[in-house]
């Protein structure tokens, strides 16, 4: 697609147009779902969205030819398309679009409200693609909460035995707590600025005035952000939303909103507090390694699968704020990439779990995975593959992951905190290789092999495929992806701000 | 006037939070809390933002607090026990809030020239508004359907039952 | 003391109580109406800064108050359904006793 495109449509429809496809997908699914007599299975129906969020990510795609255009912010300044917000989105768009590919196999059969499980996803990913590409407070916090009510929801969509609502009113309960904090950073910043455009917010942070009242709105919408990544201190309700809510919707949860929340926190600290960065770096260094110390060390005690990765992602949030210690553009650039290579190789774990465990997690312990790769080979290795790349093996996306965000911290200064991350990287290995032992082991004799819960179906398999795709793509030749993630960082900064030889690892 | 107004509601206010905080029954909780935000709404009036204080006094005080005394009167939860756990949450959270009011109060006692312009009479109109909301932020009220359409379409997928449920009751 | 320190120190303390709440009561309702009260004082705090800012010809804040009213019922309908799916579930909305899940 080229440029003709753009005199077919108004330039301020285009910048929206994933959502807009999006949203179309999403209302077009409850349209169907609820003109479809009541027992038609709905599976259908998850092919319409992974549909739409193929045609989401080719939006997004097209917009790269918006980057021609003078005038980056369309709708009164308050969306932004740049290389930055289109990275996100392909990338929120892939998730999604794997999530979907996951669930459409491992859903329950019938009974099971497809239709809106479907709807809540596509609804969903309109927050969350929104939420890289806005700059202006108000549409930043509508998406943020688009993104959240999804995820809630999802959360508590395993109804039967009880721990579905727990997870999903703990999750709520939490998440709405951050929003709270917020909202009260946004109108400090707003009192202190007088904007809620994110520029201008930066441009008058600069040129001083109220510094108290900036230093409180930065705290507070901190807190409320790092919420959303589930960062040490505010991680306490990761383990049991992700132990209690569905294995598709934790390998959603755990990576897409987490992307959005990941740009937002970049655009946040670099787009709108650049000139706070000595006040930001020490407190996100903090962060760092609380996130990974905490995270890793009672993954180590745990002997649910699900609830291990779920502090595992906590040490991963962790090795990725390390990044935000790099100087200048490089430190978004490596989150980035981080961002990217977390995605998919978390993604790509929780599918397998989904399948070896089941959507009702009947074998949810790290000893009932015991000779997986002997009941069905391809399972086993493709979890082990995701957990070699979880533990930064080289030649998996973890790997070069790992690389840049601690060659990033080292180039900003941070030795310490690349110290301690290395050891926790070692700590890491630890509680991974245990699940790896336990996928590898034969199977005792006397007792007799659990099956596996879940068939092997062709959509699962294709998501599957694309996670293991993208994790080796990162791992091998990480070029491309870093290219895209620099020139983004590049676009986000501002100009006082850039290190020219940003690159020094290409 | 403005200063007796300020100090009647903003006073009543901070009463109905605090009854708010120290009632046993969710009930009475659920209503003082009405008071605060009809107390609030008497502020926006005072600031000059009328639409706004008809909007909380509508949705806030309105629907979405009948919304809360309706789930309260369903469960009909009694009084809140208090357990282990709610005291070791009373010594975290008493002394977090604390902190965090010294930190907000000490930031705005000590920032300088923060809004020294005083009320004139300059009120806004519902036509200057609306011309806003659908000019500069038609994108913000357009996502906002998409908000309020999630809303629903989760409240309804969580409060029904599922049939996994209906085949335990018939049991 | 400013009028506007004396709006901005009645968010401050609605938030604070509204934190408590939040952090101390054991039930789900009691929380949730904490929560509730934050996001108000959060709204009188854009009123504050609105009125008494250098601009209040632009709305900003105003608006941005609107929306964040229809955020909070939004919320609160989601919310108060998951309420009542956990009292479907488990006949009790204590917060202290939803541990189904340990490690």
């Amino acid at each position: 697609m080229t440029l003709d495109l753009l005199h077919l449509m108004p330039t301020d429809l285009f910048r929206i147009l994933p959502e807009v496809v999006l949203t179309i997908t999403g209302v077009l699914i409850m349209l169907v779902d609820a003109s479809l007599p009541p027992h038609v299975d709905r599976r259908n129906l998850g092919w319409l969205a992974a549909l739409g969020t193929v045609f989401a990510l080719l939006a997004s795609q097209a917009q790269l030819a918006l980057l021609q255009l003078a005038e980056r912010t369309g709708f009164y300044g308050t969306v932004e398309t740049s290389t930055f917000s289109i990275f996100f989105h392909v990338l929120i768009c892939g998730i999604v679009l794997v999530t979907l590919l996951i669930a459409l196999d491992t859903l329950p059969e019938n009974g099971h409200h497809k239709g809106e499980f479907f709807a809540l996803i596509t609804f969903g990913a309109v927050g969350m693609c929104l939420l890289t590409s806005a700059v202006e407070l108000l549409v930043v916090f509508i998406a943020l909460e688009i993104s959240s009510i999804a995820t809630y929801v999802l959360a508590g969509y395993r109804k039967e035995n009880g721990r579905g609502p727990e997870a999903a009113i703990k999750y709520f309960l939490l998440g709405s707590f951050a929003t709270g904090f917020f909202l009260y950073g946004i109108a400090m910043v707003f009192g202190a600025t007088g904007s809620t455009v994110i520029s201008e917010i930066a441009t008058r942070v600069h040129t001083g005035g109220h510094p108290g009242l900036i230093l409180l709105a930065l705290g507070l919408m901190l807190v409320g952000i790092l919420f959303k990544v589930s960062a040490a201190p505010f991680h306490i309700w990761t383990p049991d939303v992700y132990e209690g809510a569905p294995s598709p919707v934790v390998a959603l949860m755990s990576t897409a909103p987490k992307a959005a929340a990941f740009a937002l926190l970049i655009r946040i600290l670099y787009g709108a507090f650049p000139a706070l960065q000595p006040i930001w770096t020490p407190l996100l260094w903090l962060v760092a390694v609380l996130s990974m110390t905490v995270g890793n060390l009672a993954a180590l005690r745990q002997h649910n699968v699900k609830r291990m990765l779920a502090y595992s992602s906590i040490a991963h949030a962790g090795y990725l704020i390390a990044a935000f210690a790099g100087a200048g553009n490089t430190g978004i650039t490596a989150a980035c990439f981080y961002t990217a290579a977390y995605a998919s190789m978390n993604v790509g774990a929780f599918a397998v779990v989904t399948l070896i465990s089941g959507y009702e997690d009947e074998l949810p312990l790290i000893k009932d995975f015991r000779g997986v790769l002997y009941r069905t080979p391809v399972l086993g290795g493709a979890l082990i593959f995701f957990l070699i790349s979880l533990i930064g093996i080289p030649f998996t996306g973890g790997f070069f992951g790992k690389f840049f965000s601690f060659t990033t911290a080292m180039g900003g200064g941070a030795v310490w905190l690349v110290l301690i991350g290395l050891l926790n990287s070692g700590l890491a290995a630890a509680y991974y290789l245990r699940l790896i032992v336990s996928i590898a082991q034969k199977p005792e004799g006397e007792s007799p092999v659990p099956p596996v819960a879940q068939p092997i179906g062709v959509a699962v398999s294709a998501a599957l495929m694309l996670a293991i795709a993208a994790t080796l793509v990162l791992g091998i030749a990480p070029g491309e992806v870093l290219k895209n993630a620099a020139e983004g960082a590049y676009e986000l900064m501002p100009h006082s701000m850039q290190m020219v030889n940003s690159l020094v690892f290409f | 006037m403005h200063l007796i107004l300020f100090i009647l509601f903003a006073g009543l206010a901070i009463a109905g939070a605090l009854n708010m905080l120290l009632q046993k029954h969710p009930i009475n909780s659920a209503l003082s809390l009405i008071v605060v935000m009809t107390s609030l709404a008497v502020l926006y009036l005072m600031l000059g933002a009328e639409f706004l204080a008809a909007a909380q006094v509508i949705v806030y005080a309105g629907a979405i607090m009948v919304l809360f005394t309706f789930v309260v009167m369903l469960l009909n939860a009694g009084r809140e026990e208090r357990t282990l756990g709610s005291k070791a949450s009373w010594s975290v959270g008493f002394p977090a809030a604390v902190a965090i009011l010294a930190i907000i109060a000490s930031v705005i006692l000590k920032a300088q020239g923060l809004g020294n312009a005083m009320l004139g009479d300059k009120i806004t109109s519902t036509e200057q508004v609306s011309a806003v909301l659908f000019k500069e932020l038609v994108l913000p009220f357009e996502v906002t359907s998409v908000l309020v359409l999630i809303a629903i379409l989760g409240a309804v997928a969580l409060a029904r039952r599922g049939d996994g449920e209906e085949r335990k009751d018939r049991r | 003391m400013t009028p506007l320190s004396a709006y901005l120190l009645v968010a401050a303390l609605l938030f604070a109580v509204g934190l408590a709440g939040a952090l101390t009561r054991r039930n789900a309702v009691l929380v949730l109406i904490g929560i509730e009260m934050m996001l108000n004082a959060a709204n009188l705090n854009l009123i504050a800064f609105w009125r008494f800012g250098a601009h209040p010809e632009q709305l900003t804040g105003f608006l941005f108050a609107i929306f964040s009213i229809a955020v909070a019922a939004a919320e609160a309908a989601v919310g108060l359904a998951l309420v009542i799916a956990l009292w479907r579930h488990t006949r009790s909305v204590n917060l202290d006793e939803q541990t189904r899940m340990k490690g």
